[in-house]
């Protein structure tokens, strides 16, 4: 074990740091989810990102990235959030369907989609959910039906972040006739594509954050399936293991929003109530916990390993610090918590929407309960039911 | 960065596992508790000779000279089984400190003998009629004296496999070691007692595991019922985010910092909170057998209790890590830091 950095990993900070500090804008984006113009400000600092290389690290040049390891990524998104640089648009691309497109995708479909992905160019959405099939997902009723070269769809999706303003989406359609996790395939579709209609919805926070999706005999070619027909359900948990275990939720963000907690205290520790200190040092506590672990779970994928149903710990783990976290600040402003933004005694940062959007925390990416399942069956071994 | 364990430390963890997993099993601990025996001397015996008693101390005072990492590995295993004798107190703690003041000592060339310590941090002394040493405090100097050269009073523990003691002695009785360093035996009590919760709440889990497989309640076994799985699965969410820490803290402690010494502590909090929340759990998901003397969950119960308040209170601990957030540069770059690098 060394848990010191090498010199090639020192230099690898130094390198993100200065492009950072020369390319984040110095005024923050307006939100993906609030507007249009939000989210095309998002593709276009993707796209900044993407002149620089930094579209996605880990993938091979070849496809767009810069072919480093799971540490140096780790340090890549540090200075990423330490830089305060935007949100991350793409996420369900670069993060969800990128890795699992490495593993399961034909050398041309690489070469079509992860380039554009990279650079924001095409923006993705994960269309999973359907009104009946939430947490029990081999429940899906869209279906896949093979004409020649190509597919057509037919479905009703759900929930699926992003779409209202994304150009593509990774679906999960089954053939017409199969039943539960068989007969699944994961194909994509365009947003844009004749017979797809997509209605916003809006989060607890008033933002269009998410849309339903309907399909209406949409022709797709054939090379749009991910991985064999009928294998969804298998590549799809693959993907949810990206999504739980490492990928989505990198350890810096709780790291920054622990120490942008720990200067709210600083600052009000003379008027707020003493005994909320333990609750600050344990949001540093869970942040440093948390990023040990992924360090950790990165050492020993570039040693050999794969990730098991351990990912279900990792949910479990950076939702529940980040209710703790936020709820930690709002008990700290006390009465100003409750404050708008627009209210001219608001906080200079707004916790509140921080707390808001940590609630989803234990619903998306498999929601806490059915994660607990996934542990106790698979990691420790109790009967199903 | 390699945040992996070498094949070496691997190996040693494993044969520790083997020697005590059949050593040590919960008729052991009845057969203990039943003759009133504080120590398993065939146990012991096997221990010393597999060279556990030796992996820490300096290759100058006939040792190994391994790491913390090393021992922590084994700490953990004790932890598993609820290891009666004191080889993470003696061996981890005592036998280094000894080693650094005097190693030409005589106990330490008896590698049977157990070594007390009296620390400033614990006001009772373990297994201290036993020892062939103990080591004592007084204004920062240490001295050493054996178990007929000081008073003893027997101080009964919740744990029945913990002997605690209070230790009244006169200097003219003792002889002086001078300086030590009491603030690396108190990390490495903490760290060890850290290591051992690990262990603690594993056994715990896996205890309730084995029963919620086993025991049918309404036609099915009790473990296929969701609220009985979440019990457990929180609790092996505790242990997963414990773990990392521990074993960072352990490769760390040399540092001697501000961030290590912060490491340890939050080592010792969260791996003793997850030993104390799995032994809650496992208690909950026994039922009535839980709760009786018979089954064996109390015992990791009573040892995280036990090891909570031991070698640090969760309030010094907190403390320490207080002190790291508000001296030293936190962030998402300085999960690794060093307070030289930001001096
Ligand atoms: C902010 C946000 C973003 C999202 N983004 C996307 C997206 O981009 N793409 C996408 O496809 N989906 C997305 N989702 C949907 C998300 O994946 C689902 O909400 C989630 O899987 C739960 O499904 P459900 O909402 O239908 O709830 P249900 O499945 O109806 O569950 C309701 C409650 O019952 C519990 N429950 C259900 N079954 C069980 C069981 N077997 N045991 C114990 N408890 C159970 C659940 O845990 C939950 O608490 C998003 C959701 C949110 C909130």
């Amino acid at each position: 074990m060394d848990l010191t950095y090498t010199p090639e990993q020192q230099a690898f900070r130094a390198e993100v740091r200065a492009w950072l500090e020369a390319h984040v804008p110095a005024q923050p984006l307006e939100h993906y989810d609030a507007t249009r113009e939000g989210f095309e400000a998002h593709r276009q600092w993707e796209a900044t990102l993407k002149q620089g290389d930094w579209g996605m690290v880990t993938w091979p040049k070849e496809y767009g990235g810069r072919g480093v390891d799971l540490i140096q990524w780790l340090i890549f998104e540090e200075e990423y959030y330490r830089a305060g640089a935007p949100g991350r648009v793409n996420q369900n691309g670069i993060f969800l369907l990128g890795p699992t497109l490495m593993e399961f995708g034909t050398h041309e479909q690489k070469a079509r989609f992860l380039p554009p992905m990279a650079s924001g160019e095409e923006i993705w959405a994960q269309a999973w959910s359907e009104p009946q099939a939430g947490s029990d997902l081999a429940g899906v009723r869209a279906t896949a039906v093979r004409d020649g070269d190509e597919y057509v769809l037919n479905g009703h999706k759900i929930w699926s972040s992003r779409a209202v303003f994304a150009d593509w989406a990774f679906g999960l359609f089954r053939a017409p006739g199969t039943e539960r996790h068989h007969g699944m395939s994961l194909i994509f579709f365009p947003l844009n594509a004749p017979g797809v209609t997509v209605n916003a919805i809006k989060k607890i926070n008033g933002h269009v954050g998410f849309a339903e999706i309907f399909l209406e005999d949409v022709r797709v070619p054939a090379f749009n399936r991910l991985g064999d027909e009928g294998q969804g359900w298998h590549i799809c948990m693959a993907t949810a293991g990206f999504e739980r275990g490492l990928m989505l939720r990198s350890p810096a963000r709780y790291q920054v929003a622990a120490a942008r907690l720990a200067e709210l205290w600083e600052a009000n520790r003379d008027s707020a109530d003493p005994a909320l200190e333990a609750d600050v040092v344990r949001a540093f506590m869970n942040a440093e916990a948390y990023a040990l672990n992924i360090y950790q779970t990165a050492s020993r994928l570039m040693a050999g390993a794969k990730i098991g149903p351990e990912a279900s710990t990792n949910k479990i783990f950076w939702s529940e610090m980040d209710i703790h976290l936020t709820e930690t600040a709002l008990g700290i402003l006390g009465p100003q918590a409750e404050l708008t933004q627009e209210a001219p005694d608001a906080a200079s940062y707004d916790w509140m929407d921080d707390y808001i959007f940590s609630l989803a925390g234990p619903i998306y990416a498999g929601s806490n309960e059915i994660q607990r399942n996934i542990i106790a069956e698979r990691m420790l071994g109790l009967p199903r039911k | 960065m390699d945040f992996t364990l070498n094949d070496e430390q691997r190996m040693f963890a494993e044969t520790a596992q083997t020697l005590f997993g059949d050593t040590c099993t919960p008729d052991h601990w009845r057969k203990q508790m039943e003759s009133g025996e504080a120590r398993d001397d065939a146990r012991w015996n096997a221990i010393v000779e597999t060279g556990l008693t030796l992996l820490l101390l300096p290759e100058e005072a006939g040792g190994l000279g391994l790491t913390e990492l090393d021992f922590a590995l084994i700490a953990e295993k004790a932890g598993y089984v609820a290891l009666p004798e004191p080889l993470a107190e003696s061996a981890g703690v005592a036998a280094p400190l000894l080693a650094a003041l005097a190693p030409d000592s005589e106990v330490l060339a008896d590698p049977s003998a157990t070594i007390a310590i009296q620390h400033p941090a614990n006001p009772y002394v373990l297994d201290a009629d036993l020892a062939g040493a103990i080591i004592l405090h007084k204004d920062g100097e240490a001295y050493l004296a054996t178990p007929d050269q000081v008073t003893l009073t027997r101080e009964e523990s919740i744990d029945p496999f913990r002997r605690l003691f209070k230790v009244e002695w006169d200097v003219a009785n003792a002889t002086p070691l001078g300086k030590a360093d009491w603030d690396l035996a108190l990390d490495r009590g903490a760290l060890f007692c850290a290591a051992q919760g690990l262990g603690l709440a594993q056994r715990a889990v896996d205890l309730a595991v084995a029963y919620a497989q086993e025991r049918q309640q309404f036609g099915k076994p009790i473990g296929s019922y969701q609220a009985v799985k979440h019990h457990l699965a929180s609790a092996q969410v505790a242990i997963e985010f414990a773990r990392p820490v521990v074993l960072a803290a352990a490769a760390d402690i040399g540092k001697r910092d501000v961030q290590a010494r912060a490491r340890i502590s939050h080592a010792k909090l969260v791996a003793l909170e997850a030993a104390e929340k799995a032994a809650k759990a496992s208690i909950q998901v026994h039922g009535a057998m839980g709760y009786s003397w018979e089954v064996d969950v109390h015992l990791f119960l009573k040892r995280a209790l036990a090891l909570k308040q031991y070698w640090g209170s969760p309030a010094f601990h907190r403390g320490r890590i207080a002190n790291r957030m508000f001296t030293q540069p936190t962030g998402p770059d300085q999960t690794f830091a060093r307070e030289t690098e930001n001096a």
